[in-house]
Parts: C-alpha cells; structure tokens; sequence
C-alpha cells in the first residue's frame, strides 16, 4: 500500500496497492503517468530519507516494515542530463602576476572570466585554454564581479570601492568607473533577466555597510539601500524583486527594488552574516541559458525563456532563503511569509564559509572552516551527509547543472568532487600549489575552473 | 655633582653675559663663512669627508624645498595596491601567518602514509611512570629524590658508555640490558635469535624511546642473518627473564644463519 509524494508533499494521486517487485524504474513510469509527462523525466524515490534503489519486496524485507502502513514514497525529479565528474586538469593557465580572488563562467558557459589581486579582470578563451582579453583599469585588486544574466556585461567590483563595467566580447571597459562606495566591495548580483531583459541593474555591497543599486544605461548609482550598521558581507537579488543583503551585524534584510525601502529585518545569527543563498539562485544565474544549448536572438525571447525556467524551478513554494554563519549554524527563511526561521542548521565545529542550493533547489550544502562540507535537505533543512576529506579551511562551493555531483575547493590546495547519491568522494582533485580561492562549474556541466593564491587558474575535464 | 656641570651651575646663579645674545648671532652669521673657508681649504682625507657630509645636507635640503614647492602639475596618489591579495571572504579575518613547514602536502602525505607501517599493532596499555621507573634515593642524607632506575627491559647500543653517575638521572642496570632477542617467524613457525641494532619507536612516548625501554608494542630493529633489514617487531611478552619473545610481521625473513649461541649479555 503505497502513497506517492511529491517533494512539496503533495499527493501525487491516490494510494495505491503496489506489488513487490515493483522496483524505482517501474515507480519512474507511475510517476511520468500520473503527471502526465510527455518526456520521461527521471526521479529518484524516497522512502523516510533514504534512497529506494532495489525493489519494494526486499526494501520492506530489510526494513521489517509493517505492510498494513501505507508508505509514504517521496519522488523528487531529477535531471535529464547527466553530468560526467572532471577528473583531470586539462589546462593550467598562467597569466595573473597575483593571487587569483574570483572565477565565473558565463552564464551559457561559453566564457571565463576571473578577477585578481593584480587589479585586472582576464578574459579566458575555453577552446583553446589560452588567454583571450586582460583588462586593466582597476586601482586595486579585483575582489568579486558578476555575469550578467544574458551574458553581455561583467561588472567587476575592487578593493578600492569601484566597479568597472566590461564588455565580454571586446574585452573593453564601457565608461568611466561606478564610484560610490567608500569600502571594498563585497559582492555583486544583477536583476534577474526574467523582471527585466535585457539587463539593467544590480546590486553591489560594500564594506561601508550600504548596498547600491546601479543602473548601467545612465552609468548612475539609483538607490543606496543603508541600514546596516556594519560591513554587507553578501547580497542576492531574488527572483520576485526582492534585495536579501547579510551582513557583519548579523542581521538580514529584505528591501524591495523600486524605492529602495526595507521590507524586513531576519534576525537570529548571533555572529557575522557569511553568506546567503537563494532556492532559485542556479536558475536565476543562466538565465535563459540551460543545458540544451540554445542561443537567443533577441531580448523578449530571453525573457520568456527565462521567465518559464524560473516558473518551472519556483513551483508553487516561495523562495527560499539559507544564510551561512559565523556562529556555525545556518538558518532556513522563507523571507515572503515569515520573519521566524523555518530551520535552524547546525552541526558544523567552525564558522560557514559559504553556502549554496543545489540547482533543483532539493539539495543544500554547507563549506565550512571545520573542513568539511555537509549536505542539508534543501526543503526541510534536515542534516542529510557530512563530506569529510580535505585537510583544512573548505573555502568555496560549485554544484554541477544536474545537481547530482558537488565540488569543494579548499585552502589544503585540493578540489573534490563528492557524489550527492552515495554521499562520498567521486573525485580528488589536486594540483594547485596553494590555496584554492574560487571555483566554478560551467553550466553546460563540461568544465571546471579554479583559482587560488598560486596565481594561475586551472581547467578541469573529464 | 658631576664635574661638567660647573658651567650650568653659574649660569643658573650668575645669568649670562649681557652681549651674549648679540655675540651668539654674529657668530652664527660668520659660520656660513667658515664652513665655505673649511670647504675650500681642507686637503686630503678630511677633505672628501666634508665634501661627502655637505653633499649630503645640501641634498636633503633641495628634498625637503621640493616637497614644500608649490606645483601646477596635480599628480594623482594612488592607493598602495599590497601583495598578498585575498578574496573577500577572508579580508575581515586575519588569518594566522603560519609557517609552511606543515604544509598541506605534507599532510596530505601523512594522511596517506598513516597507513605504510601498518603492522597489525594491538592496543597497547600505557605504563605509568610508577611502573616504569623505581625512585632512588640519593644523598648522604638520601633525601634527594631525582633519580630514576628502569624497572624493564632496555637495549643500549654497543658504544654506549654511562654519563658520569654525578649527573645520570635515568639509570638502566645492566641486568635488564639485553642485546639479542627471540623472534618468531609467524609463517615458519620457527624462532630465532637475533641480534637487536635499536629501538624504534616506545608507544608510551619519545622518552621511552630514547632510553631504549622495551615495553608491550615496541617496535625494534633486529639484525637477521648477515643481512641488515628494518623489521617491524612487536614485543609480545617481554618478561622479566633472559628471554624477550617478540612475534614478528614483517616481510619475509632470508635465513643465512641460524644462530644457536645461549642469550648473552
């Protein structure tokens, strides 16, 4: 007597009377036909956490489970693609005179970028693995920058306050500098390309402890969101147009977009703010990009596309917010419903680095200075696995599109590929000589880049 | 009062001469005139001395002008751009500047190699100091209690020679030293004699391992045959009599020799 669940816990029809040889590919067909899918979309099932990979008889069996109780099956759908884990460093390519601070891939993964302590921006060509532009015109060094969601602009924020606004595809500065704050900045997150294609504004935090928004037709500073009272460590701009920013005084909060007002406070950290993370964030990052590899001509069909994505990825739940600590836990928000928090993560030994959902939004994971990497369910909140393996400070985070495989890259100078469905180590990747900073996974999946304090940015393959 | 203070002191109580002020500032107008005379006269070494002291002052003087120039040209100071760039995650923290000695290779290594000398060790129960060590009483009054006597079996090289008795504070009878041991091959069934170069490693600490004590989960290097190879030898029993038995793992052993001699000192 079984009952088929959807992640949300919706019933996905009624109980049904299932016989024991009814194994998850046989539960697979159910599923697709009670949804009425017309592509046979793969699912993975689960049976009070834990995985059903044999067949119900021999589960029951194991489990000694009562057959009177109807069971509960959850099924969470998977992707169709499969990404293969990188296994080997295909390029190492030298070029930065200093210490490489962030790496990103476009958001089609079709270009690298990665921003430096020798306050330039190098664009990377990935066919040949050879460098394509440098861009110079920061004063000091390049800490974080961001794609913008069609692809056509990077802003790149420095140590001086500044942000440069680059074209990708010239490899050119368009404009003077967007001075305004009087810190370093933090972090950068433009408006999703689903409210506005194309592209228009974002958001960039500093350690002054405002948040500005910028608009890069008028090359002017819009609104500045002040409030807190101590250094913004990070700010995601959401998917419904709202601003989350965490910060050094630990608090969150909310502001929305079009004058700038503060929604909400989420208080509840009792140390530093490190990181936010948002349910959709993946999906809000390639915008209209996805693994089939289509382009767009024009900027309304990215719009859509990107709007269907989001539709598709949200669901009916609302947005779901995960902030990293130093006080070692993490909490679970749904900053549009409440200002309590839904779950209260703990469990690591030091400060959360970064945190990051997987790009279905099921699965969350942590990085943490205690050197390892846990995994949480990324509804609920509940600890599923812990990844241990690196030998000091885990720094940065990078699902693959499928959200089957996870990267971590480390201060011990090692990268490691964990597998989400076995919950160990896929993947040892070693080979930087210090410390590794930033790491990204291409969205098409095929390609890794890293960057470290050894000044060069490494390629991995499969 | 100090000698040189004569000066000052009648200075204090008489004052000054009444001129001294306007003799004081014609002596320093005549100065410039004397530095130029002193310049111009001096021969030899004294003179390259002077000429590189008023080089120096005349530099630093057309330094300090510069600075103070008033200038049409606005240069912009750039900010210092520093090395040791950090990412934004970890510019708020200082991390510690730890020595790369335990690099992270290293430890990675360690990590791997924690399992090279896995002998199948059994947990080995720590021995106290108490039953280690016997105290022994010194002195001509024996009151002093800073000597020790090790109570187990030890292995002293062949060269060893005592420290003067004044100054040994660990005594190892030489009833209790032994140089061979008895191994047993524990494939062949079979045991011999061997001779021991050294004491490895004492699980109870450095200390121990030093002194050469051989206690339970000692690892010993022993000389086979006519071969010198590293065995890893774990003391089984080690009971206070003339025969130490050590169970043996390691890798195969050559026989060359089967020594049948009596265990001797």
């Amino acid at each position: 007597m079984c009952q088929l669940v959807s992640p949300e816990g919706d019933h996905l029809g009624a109980a049904l009377y299932l016989p024991q040889n009814v194994g998850p590919s046989q539960l697979q067909e159910i599923v697709n036909h009670l949804l009425h899918n017309e592509d046979k979309l793969p699912y993975a099932f689960y049976i009070g956490d834990e995985e059903l990979s044999i067949q119900l008889g021999a589960y029951m069996q194991q489990k000694n489970a009562n057959v009177e109780v109807t069971l509960h099956i959850v099924c969470q759908p998977q992707a169709v693609f499969r990404i293969r884990p990188v296994n080997r460093c295909s390029a190492t390519i030298a070029g930065h005179t200093e210490a490489v601070l962030a790496v990103s891939f476009s958001p089609d993964g079709r270009c690298l970028a990665s921003g430096s302590g020798d306050t330039t921006v190098r664009f990377w060509d990935l066919n040949t693995q050879t460098p394509l532009f440098t861009c110079k015109g920061h004063k000091n060094w390049v800490l974080c920058f961001a794609w913008s969601p069609d692809g056509n602009h990077l802003v790149s924020g420095s140590k001086s306050g500044e942000l440069i606004l680059w074209d990708p595809k010239i490899g050119k500065q368009l404009g003077t500098p967007l001075t305004g704050h009087r810190k370093w900045i933090t972090a950068v997150s433009w408006e999703p390309v689903h409210l506005q294609a194309p592209c228009r504004r974002f958001v960039s935090a500093s350690k002054d402890g405002d948040a500005r928004i910028w608009d890069i037709t008028t090359r002017k500073c819009i609104i500045a969101l002040t409030g807190h009272t101590n250094s913004v460590t990070c700010v995601k701009w959401g998917g419904d147009g709202l601003i989350y920013t965490g910060s050094e005084d630990c608090l969150i909060k909310v502001w929305e977009t079009s004058q700038g007002k503060l929604i909400k406070t989420l208080q509840g950290h009792g140390h530093w703010v490190n990181s936010l993370a948002l349910s959709t964030e993946y999906v809000l990052r390639t915008g209209a990009y996805d693994h089939t590899g289509k382009t767009y001509s024009t900027a309304e069909e990215m719009k859509e596309a990107a709007l269907t994505r989001y539709k598709k990825m949200r669901g009916n739940a609302p947005e779901r917010l995960v902030s990293g600590s130093d006080d070692f836990t993490m909490f679970l928000w749904e900053p549009t419903i409440s200002k309590q928090p839904k779950a209260r993560m703990t469990g690591h030994q030091k400060l959360v680095n970064h945190v990051y959902f997987s790009p279905d939004g099921q699965w969350l994971a942590s990085a943490s200075f205690d050197k390892s990497v846990k995994l949480w369910n990324g509804i609920t909140g509940k600890f599923v696995a812990a990844f241990r393996g690196h030998v000091a400070d885990v720094y940065q985070i990078s699902w693959s599109a499928d959200s089957r495989l996870l990267l971590s890259g480390s201060k011990d100078s090692t990268l490691k590929v964990w597998d989400i469905r076995t919950r160990k180590l896929k993947q040892d990747l070693p080979g930087h000589a210090d410390e590794v900073y930033a790491v990204d996974w291409s969205p098409d999946g095929e390609k890794v880049a890293s960057g470290g304090k050894d000044r060069v940015v490494k390629l991995w393959m499969n | 009062m100090p000698q040189g203070d004569h000066i000052e002191l009648h200075q204090k109580r008489h004052g000054r001469r009444l001129d001294y002020d306007e003799r004081k500032r014609k002596r320093e107008a005549r100065e410039v005139h004397r530095r130029s005379k002193e310049a111009q006269k001096l021969l030899g070494a004294k003179g390259k001395r002077f000429a590189k002291k008023r080089y120096a002052e005349k530099a630093q003087l057309k330094k300090t002008l510069k600075m103070h120039d008033e200038s049409t040209s606005r240069q912009k100071i750039d900010d210092d751009v520093q090395e040791g760039a950090l990412p934004p995650y970890l510019l708020d923290r200082d991390q510690t500047q730890r020595a790369k000695v335990l690099s992270n290779t290293i430890k990675q290594k360690r990590k791997e190699k924690a399992g090279k000398w896995d002998v199948p060790l059994p947990k080995v129960r720590p021995v106290a100091e108490e039953e280690m060590f016997k105290v022994l009483r010194t002195g001509k009054r024996k009151t002093k209690q800073w000597k020790r006597m090790v109570t187990k079996a030890t292995f002293v090289g062949p060269g060893f020679t005592r420290k003067p008795p004044k100054y040994e504070r660990f005594i190892r009878p030489t009833g209790l030293r032994f140089t061979k041991a008895h191994v047993t091959h524990p494939e062949l069934k079979c045991t011999f004699n061997l001779d021991i170069i050294s004491v490895k490693k004492n699980p109870n600490g450095p200390m121990y391992t030093s002194l050469g004590v051989m206690t339970k989960g000692t690892i010993i290097e022993v000389c086979q045959g006519f071969h010198l190879c590293m065995k890893v030898l774990v003391l089984q029993h080690a009971a206070n009599t003339n025969n130490e038995t050590f169970s043996f793992y390691g890798m195969p052993l050559k026989v060359h020799h089967i020594l049948c001699m009596l265990l001797s000192h």
